[in-house]
């Protein structure tokens, strides 16, 4: 079809581009994008007692229930890392992506109310929502160094390593593969909603396919495959290797998980922009 | 001058009915069609969108090949029934769901009022509320700032403005979320009946705002509301849709006008096929004419001339029980008040009715109203049940006439009765 010449600013047509990312328009509702996060922030603790202290709980329990459970019963490897450190290290991280990509995966259906009243780009709520997990993880963090130094005051010896450096990246790589699986996920559910349940307990059982629990290392060669074809495998064993100075790191491991997020994630948001002109009729 | 917005063959399809299992294969063959280049098939079928009527096919087209075109500083009223369109018009243009076919092409900003107080989150205060809002609007932080003291003035809400949302009524809360989207600056505003909800005193207000939006600023208003009275006074123009098709599209008081003909014109419909009148049916009305001095059917009468409504009525009661029947004619405003009653009651008139067709003609010798259309209404009861009712029998248009016989056309007032006026000296 020829594009026809208007004279106008502006046009509605039933068609959009195959493939147009839209980033202009995105960027000038940045102001939107910020006031989400503090939306989402404070909306999510007020009325609770601890408040933000309900951060720290979670991973806490999390990393306590795994130290008896796989390091104190079942005395999975750690690769010579103690159990609290390796388990909570692999739970802060695991825990950003999975939340990212659960909170991403129904967007349109959690907010189909607000997007049928008004228009703004719809990719602003998705990345405000990886942007207030990324708080979220923040704080995660601190805690992890508060016990990591803990650890170090007390003699245990750590080996941090060099690719510590590449924990900016990572933490990218983690958000924008959990954004762009999530934009996907929540692009496919407008029509038929089965992929939403397989997602819910599809990152559960994910995460025994990453090496959050048991490291890459201890896999037996039969099931390392698996391992090795999950994108957040490479991001997980870069981000222990570079605290621990242990396990797995390897270049074409993190490679693909970067190739990996980039593929998902422009793929996600093309979808994603094609997806919000018309879900408003099935949704 | 160049037309702001341009909207050219525009159409929407719904698909109606659940989605499951069943739509895949529709969905399937849909995408099969796409790669190889061919058009969509379901594009080729549906039926215009009437809900009363039982249709065949799963698609409706919610709108059909609309075009028009609305220039700067226009206050165009959108009117028509429910499911004429109006909405998924609205919606096309606010961005919120796509056309099916057709474009719309325009300069400028649209910024649309499907609802006040859209995103509103009831945890954050006013003033945090206030920035969501406008952003959600679309406004920029620093546009929001610098209009945050007009909008808290406007919104009245100021002694509540650092206290969460859930504490407002929820008459604040609307006049909070008004407050923001009136003072949203864009070239095109849309309106969806928002201005229906909160009390008289905000209704004005926000009325008020509205004008001066659109006539001191000379912005294009785009407006849908059920509300003719409201409509009349915004509008400089209209758009009648009727079924997904632009049906006239003129000056506001001409397209009101032929909106309150069509939703009246029910009565050109056979009373033998009238499905929507009450009673127990044991009496019933078969015809109704009005007639005119030479004895033709009409719908027209001049104002002062013989108004003749000619009855037919028939009863399948025992002779003996049709005593104390009142037969009643009603002159009214249409869908509205009652303004004149004609009845055998009040002359103290018995009527006797069988199974055999009766004529009845009532007579007003000179028509009192001033020019209109007015709805007639029949009703025949006793003291112990309604036999029949009929609404809008037909329609009246009343037109100019020199009732006095004087030569002078009154249409002033809203009635006329014949005077006279004696001057006496002394």
């Amino acid at each position: 079809m020829v594009a026809q010449k208007t004279e106008y600013e502006n046009s509605i047509v039933p068609k959009d581009k195959l493939f147009d990312l839209r980033l202009q328009e995105i960027w000038n509702y940045r102001d939107l994008l910020v006031l989400f996060v503090r939306r989402d922030f404070v909306a999510k603790y007020k009325q609770t007692i601890l408040g933000p202290v309900w951060f720290f709980i979670q991973p806490i329990f999390q990393t306590a229930v795994m130290a008896i459970v796989f390091g104190g019963m079942a005395r999975l490897s750690t690769d010579g890392v103690p159990p609290i450190l390796f388990y909570l290290a692999g739970v802060t991280a695991w825990n950003y992506f999975s939340n990212c990509l659960r909170a991403t995966s129904n967007t349109f259906t959690a907010n189909a109310n607000l997007f049928g009243k008004v228009y703004f780009p719809r990719a602003v709520t998705p990345l405000s929502i990886v942007i207030s997990n990324l708080i979220q993880f923040g704080i995660g963090m601190v805690l992890f160094l508060l016990i990591y130094i803990f650890f170090v005051i007390t003699g245990t010896a750590l080996h941090p390593s060099i690719t510590l450096l590449l924990l900016p990246l990572l933490i990218v790589v983690m958000g924008f593969m959990g954004l762009g699986l999530g934009m996907l996920v929540s692009a496919m559910t407008t029509r038929y909603r089965d992929l939403q349940y397989l997602v819910e307990f599809g990152v559960q059982l994910l995460m025994y396919a990453t090496p959050v629990i048991i490291p890459l290392s201890a896999i037996p060669a039969k099931y390392k495959p698996i391992m090795l074809v999950n994108p957040m495998t490479g991001v997980i064993e870069t981000f222990k290797y570079g605290f621990f100075g242990a396990g797995t790191f390897s270049w074409p491991l993190l490679s693909y998980s970067i190739g990996f997020t980039v593929i998902v994630f422009l793929i996600g948001l093309a979808i994603f922009n094609k997806t919000e002109k018309n879900f408003m009729d099935t949704v | 001058m160049k037309p702001i917005i341009r909207v050219e063959n525009l159409s929407k399809q719904y698909r109606l009915g659940a989605i499951g299992t069943k739509t895949i294969r529709e969905d399937v063959q849909r995408w099969w069609h796409r790669i190889q280049g061919k058009e969509d098939p379901y594009l080729k079928i549906g039926e215009t969108n009437d809900r009363s009527s039982k249709g065949n096919s799963d698609y409706v087209w919610a709108l059909r090949d609309i075009n028009f075109e609305v220039m700067p500083g226009e206050v165009l009223g959108i009117i028509g029934k429910n499911g004429a369109g109006k909405s998924t018009l609205l919606k096309i243009l606010s961005k919120v769901t796509g056309p099916t076919t057709g474009r719309i092409d325009f300069n400028g900003r649209i910024g649309s009022l499907l609802e006040v107080g859209t995103g509103f989150h009831p945890d954050l205060t006013g003033r945090e509320n206030i920035f969501l809002n406008g952003a959600i609007l679309g406004m920029t932080k620093r546009e929001i700032r610098s209009k945050l003291d007009e909008i808290i003035d406007f919104s009245g809400c100021e002694r509540y403005i650092d206290t969460p949302v859930k504490r407002y009524s929820s008459g604040m809360t609307v006049r909070l979320g008004f407050a923001v989207a009136a003072h949203l600056d864009p070239e095109i505003l849309i309106v969806d009946e928002v201005l229906a909800v909160g009390d008289d005193e905000f209704q004005k207000k926000a009325l008020g705002k509205m004008q001066e939006i659109s006539k001191n600023e000379g912005r294009t208003v785009l407006f849908v509301s059920h509300n003719m009275i409201s409509i009349k006074k915004l509008c400089n123009s209209g758009l009648f849709l009727e079924n997904g098709n632009v049906l006239m599209r003129d000056s506001i008081s001409k397209v009101v006008n032929t909106y309150e003909y069509k939703s009246a014109s029910i009565g050109e419909i056979d009373l033998s096929l009238r499905s929507d009148r009450k009673g127990s049916g044991k009496i019933k009305v078969m015809s109704c004419n009005l007639l005119n001095r030479f004895n033709y059917k009409t719908t027209n009468i001049d104002c002062g001339e013989v108004f003749l409504l000619d009855l037919s009525v028939k009863s399948n009661l025992m002779e003996t029980k049709s005593k104390n029947i009142e037969i009643a004619v009603n002159i009214c405003h249409i869908g509205g008040d009652r303004i004149i009653q004609l009845s055998n009651r009040f002359l103290g008139q018995n009527i006797y009715l069988n199974s055999e067709l009766t004529r009845i003609q009532f007579r007003i010798d000179k028509f009192p109203l001033n020019p209109g259309k007015y709805a007639i209404r029949i009703f025949i009861a006793n003291s112990i049940e309604i036999f029949d009712w009929i609404d809008n029998v037909l329609i009246l248009n009343v037109e100019d006439g020199d009732f006095f016989k004087s030569g002078f056309v009154e249409n002033s007032s809203v009635f006329f009765v014949d005077h006279s006026i004696n001057i006496i000296n002394n």
